[in-house]
């Protein structure tokens, strides 16, 4: 050991010794492979090229279209119930459909949506490109995942269709109540919503496992673990942590549908429901509670963790400059997707559990606000003595800061477990998790989407509508969440189909409904704006340069853009740096890309720290 | 510029619309004022901490936007810097964490002085059964249930024969006394809440929660379900009534045994197979 | 890539220092020394294990209510659990015929193997018919529902096995592939069948000892 580490720092002084003289093939010389390149599938027919096709970058492409799509009616369902709660006299909606909206609402935008556009859309996309690889691991694999994902949202779109309609379960779906009498959808819809989930599971667990192991050992020649770009950590650990939550989730479904189906008693206990008394016996409705909530609560950092790689990479290289603490977020990512698991009866303190587990879970709940606030630290401080573009995704990265901090505060509250007695099911609580896992995440989609829009079609999509829909989105929905925390307080409860009878809610309540649901149309409307720009800058949008944003990382130094099939060319690229060299001192450009070998870029210098 | 400026009034706004707007809690009428007392110090750190780091961002935008002849520090990190950083947000959180705990630890621990109510659920609507005057709940079970007797009392417990059976939407409890809320359901999860009382707890069907509060100010409260439990979870609600004293035994007298209730129903069911007979 | 270094050596690395760019421009882009498909079924049987102990949780908390009426025994399960063993042994031999390219006894080992997982499954569904017969259904009782549902997620998995047997036994017959990938897909194979008799041993040694 020490003989080598020796030899290394004389490597290095020599090295440094002579930087001003010409470069020698030496320091670029990087040992021959020992690992043979990747055999690549190639497409016959039009098929499998266009519909079946097993090339992750199209996939991922696949997976983000139909993820937005139906994100789209989840959209279009917080109109229909927003209307119905600000102008209550209208009758907009009968009580039961208001609580299917509410119930597909949620379930789209957190699973549907979030989920599947961050791991199956963005992982597809970034993984193979930033790792060096030609494609995921095991592409054919890869195809099924998604075509599993598209017969889940058929099945669960379905559920509109059947007698009795979606499940009105709330996206909870906690029985008894999801699967009785008094609920809508109880005997259709709520078995098709199960149904779709197993098969979300089983096409994600497909998915899930290709990302695993590609970023584990596919990555590109002197790519290791602590060079990726922090968007792979964090896409890579919210796989992991979605490997081992869903499932909890897939045991929460079979034992329910068994319920349902066949009149089992696993979470049914005996109960008499509308004056009928069931035949079930014994079941315990708070042991689904457990599981859904050790899903449920991994599944917030599902979808927060690769937000918060991506934020991190939009911040660093917009701002170009180096990722503050990148070890330190590494170790963040990490730890908050380990203490994730230790953390989910927080959703459940005042479910009727054992009350001495809240001592517990209030601790490690406060305690995962320390890495979560470093990650926070970090991003401003990357923006410290940056040189910051004010492009879109920056933009976009500034609101999600804004608004994740906000969420993440607010959270601070819901935690401590005191707190959230008065709290808990009011709209302070709905307010909360839109900020910290709709708006926030959303707004790093938006970001990411403006940053890899080139890469994928290879033009930039239009300045002028990307920033009236950041101002309107970031603006208006900062307009709608922060008021509704004070609703919260007041004490009006969620879930309520309507409230405006009760003594202790004046007026201006109400008035506050009205101007929400004027910001949701509002906000609403914006996102028209952005698919129109999304679409149409495919065709008419500027041809974009190569690597337009002058980023490091691996994903845009193709040597076509947009990526051909198998990304490299003849060869996989060579990986000298991590992606962060930013304006290092001495360089000739404010960027160094990853592959780009040391010879090139003499003079750069980096201190020791 | 305009995105900096837009930073620091967002967050000039935010704390403006905390002092200043209309929309604050109900006035506390239990003993959980001191939730309120956690939640303002949770305001307090949070809030501080949410003007900090907006104000840093804004100020950063301002003062290093873009420049074509400048370049970035270059620093992948501070250990120094992050270790302190991690340590106050290791002591704001344990601030914010040692009273939750606190006042957790009042919440769930009952008071021996406690006079026992039970809240009875159902989709949806809400009934009430109080001990009677030996002071114990009789025992309940869901087969139990039938019009006869619709809270399903175990008829074979003597402890059940006294109790007071409150088959209406309206509650009275005294004030200055600390009451036990024992929570049943028949059917799916409730949740009994009142605004004002700031306690909140699931009922599960199968089991029996609980929770506790004194009430201390005499009034007319709303109840509401702030548990999910179907379609008419919007409309469950009843109420709440602190009395004083006299009043409330007024309330109490009107209020008939589960073994008159029982022997009543009985009587009406055979007046009417007596009119079916004719 | 030689040197083995724990998860923490690893995550304190700084990537931006010029003796640490030097060691990683050697690393060859790969973690762990294992081909991708035997990573990959390690992370499946991860997962897998997660989904069965959460079923366990399940089970033991449902068992305390007092409801739970045990269920019988059959000795057929007994029986099954017998062939499921055997199986894995057949495999572990039939790995080693085919490390040592004996190709007739590999390939008849692999049949063995095929008929046995068959056998187990057709076993199974004896068993499933004999408690119907003397009225276990799902719904008599929580503990009859969960052995329906355990042994019905289990055969899943063998079906899964048997899936990827077909298509192993095939290439193995076809000669379609080189000789180290093909040992590597027996081993996976076999491996898998060590998982699933372990994950049976555990789900019959619990409802045995409830």
């Amino acid at each position: 050991m020490s003989d080598e580490y020796e030899h290394k720092l004389e490597a290095k002084s020599d090295y440094a010794g002579d930087a001003s003289s010409v470069s020698t093939p030496d320091i670029d010389a990087v040992p021959d492979a020992e690992l043979p390149d990747q055999e690549l599938y190639h497409s016959h027919s039009w098929w499998t090229t266009y519909v079946f096709s097993q090339d992750a970058k199209y996939i991922g492409i696949q997976y983000a279209l139909t993820a937005i799509g139906t994100g789209l009616l989840g959209l279009v369902l917080s109109w229909l119930m927003r209307i119905q709660l600000a102008w209550p006299g209208l009758g907009w909606l009968e009580p039961s459909s208001y609580y299917q909206f509410v119930t597909m609402h949620g379930m789209i935008m957190v699973v549907y949506l979030l989920t599947a556009l961050f791991l199956g859309g963005f992982g597809n996309l970034l993984i193979p490109l930033m790792c060096g690889a030609r494609d995921m691991a095991f592409p054919y694999v890869n195809m099924l995942s998604y075509w599993a994902f598209v017969v889940a949202v058929v099945v669960l779109l379905a559920s509109f269709f059947v007698p009795g309609g979606p499940t009105g379960a709330g996206w909870t779906l906690y029985p008894p109540q999801a699967i009785t009498a008094g609920t809508p959808g109880y005997n259709g819809g709520i078995i098709l919503m199960l149904i779709s989930l197993i098969l979300f599971v089983a096409g994600f667990t497909m998915g899930g496992l290709n990302y695993i192991i590609t970023v584990l050992q596919l990555r590109a020649r002197g790519m290791t673990l602590m060079r990726l770009p922090l968007t792979i950590w964090g896409i890579f650990t919210a796989t992991v942590l979605a490997m081992f939550a869903f499932p909890a989730l897939l045991v929460g479904c079979l034992m329910m549908t068994l319920d349902s189906l066949l009149g089992t008693s696993f979470f049914m206990p005996a109960m008499v429901s509308l004056g009928e008394t069931l035949t079930h016996e014994g079941g315990s409705p708070i042991l689904f509670q457990h599981l859904f909530w050790f899903f449920g609560h991994p599944e917030v950092y599902i979808v927060a963790l690769p937000a918060f790689g991506i934020v991190s990479d939009l911040l660093s290289v917009h701002s170009r400059k180096t990722i503050f603490g990148y070890r330190m977020m590494v170790w963040a990512i990490v730890g908050i997707g380990a203490l994730s698991f230790f953390v989910w009866a927080h959703h459940m303190y005042v479910s009727g559990m054992n009350p001495w587990f809240g001592f517990f879970f209030a601790t490690t709940t406060l305690i995962i606000a320390v890495p979560t606030a470093i990650k926070v630290y970090n991003w401003i401080l990357t923006l410290w003595r940056g040189n910051i573009v004010l492009s879109l995704p920056m933009l976009f990265s500034l609101g999600f800061i804004v608004t994740f901090l906000n969420g993440g505060l607010t959270g601070l509250f819901l935690g401590n477990v005191t707190v959230d007695v008065p709290l808990s099911d009011t709209y302070f609580v709905v307010a909360h998790f839109h900020m910290v896992m709709g708006i926030a995440p959303i707004l790093v989609v938006f970001g990411a989407i403006y940053h890899w829009y080139p890469l994928v079609t290879g033009r930039m999509m239009n300045e002028t509508l990307g920033k009236i829909h950041f101002w309107i989105t970031f603006i208006g929905s900062y307009a709608i969440y922060f008021p509704m925390h004070y609703q919260g307080f007041v004490g009006v409860p969620r879930r309520y189909y309507e409230i405006y009878d009760s003594p202790y809610i004046d007026v201006s309540t109400l008035l506050l409904n009205k101007f929400i649901t004027i910001a949701v149309l509002i906000v609403g409307a914006a996102q028209l704006l952005f698919l129109y720009n999304l679409f149409a800058s495919a065709r008419l949008g500027k041809k974009a340069e190569k690597n337009p944003w002058k980023a490091n990382s691996l994903e845009w130094q193709t040597p076509q853009m947009p990526p051909e099939h198998g990304n490299w060319g003849k060869e996989p690229p060579k990986v000298y740096r991590w992606p962060y060299d930013f304006s290092v001192p001495g360089a000739k450009e404010d960027y160094i890309p990853q592959n780009q070998p040391p010879s090139e870029i003499i003079g750069a210098k980096v201190e020791k720290t | 510029m305009i995105v900096a400026l837009s930073i620091f009034l967002i967050t000039i706004g935010s704390v403006a619309f905390h002092f200043w707007s209309p929309w604050w809690w109900t006035e506390v009428a239990s003993n959980w004022g001191n939730m309120d007392d956690t939640i303002l110090l949770t305001f307090w750190i949070t809030g501080a901490v949410f003007i900090a780091i907006c104000f840093f961002v804004a100020y950063c935008v301002w003062k290093y936007s873009y420049k074509k002849d400048r370049r970035a520090e270059y620093k992948p990190e501070d250990k120094k810097l992050e270790s302190r950083l991690t340590w106050a947000t290791a002591i704001g959180v344990a601030a914010l964490l040692a009273p939750g705990l606190v006042v957790w630890n009042q919440y769930v621990t009952v008071p021996k002085d406690a006079y026992k109510v039970e809240v009875f659920a159902y989709q949806w609507g809400w009934k009430y059964r109080l001990p009677g005057e030996d002071n114990i709940l009789g025992k309940t079970d869901i087969k139990y249930i039938n019009d006869e007797n619709p809270f399903g009392l175990i008829l074979e417990d003597p402890n059940g024969k006294d109790d007071l059976l409150v088959d209406a939407q309206e509650l009275h409890v005294l004030k200055d006394r600390p009451v036990k809320f024992e929570l049943r359901t028949i059917d799916v999860l409730h949740n009994f809440y009142v605004p004002q009382f700031r306690g909140k707890m699931d009922m599960v069907p199968g089991i029996v929660t609980y929770y506790w509060l004194t009430p201390t100010r005499v009034g007319d409260f709303e109840v509401l379900c702030a548990e999910y439990c179907g379609t008419g979870h919007y409309a469950m609600r009843g109420r709440v009534i602190v009395d004083e004293e006299k009043e409330y035994k007024k309330w109490e007298a009107k209020q008939i045994t589960f073994e008159k209730m029982l022997a009543k129903n009985r009587k009406n069911d055979n007046l009417q197979l007596v009119k079916k007979d004719k | 890539m030689s040197k083995k270094k724990s998860i923490f050596q690893l995550l304190t690395e700084k990537p931006w220092e010029q003796d640490q760019i030097e060691a990683d421009n050697e690393h060859q882009g790969q973690t762990v020394n294992l081909t991708k498909q035997k990573l990959g079924l390690r992370t499946l049987m991860a997962a897998s294990t997660v989904l069965f102990s959460l079923f366990i949780v399940a089970y033991s908390d449902r068992m305390l209510v007092h409801d739970w009426r045990n269920m019988p025994e059959p000795w057929l399960l007994w029986f099954n659990t017998g062939i499921l063993v055997i199986s894995s042994l057949v495999f572990h031999q039939t790995t080693k015929y085919a490390k040592n390219e004996f190709f007739d006894k590999t390939k008849n080992g692999l049949y063995f193997v095929g008929f046995l997982a068959y056998s187990f499954l057709i076993g199974q569904l004896i068993v499933w018919y004999q408690l119907m017969n003397t009225g276990y259904y799902a719904t008599s009782n929580v503990a009859n529902a969960f052995f329906y549902l355990f042994t019905t997620i289990h055969a899943l998995h063998i079906i899964g096995g048997i899936y990827f047997w077909g298509k192993t036994t095939s290439k193995f017959i076809k000669k379609s592939l080189k000789k180290e990938e093909i040992n590597n897909l027996i081993d996976i194979c076999a491996v898998y069948w060590h998982f699933l008799l372990a994950v049976w041993l555990v789900l019959f040694g619990l409802m045995l000892s409830s």
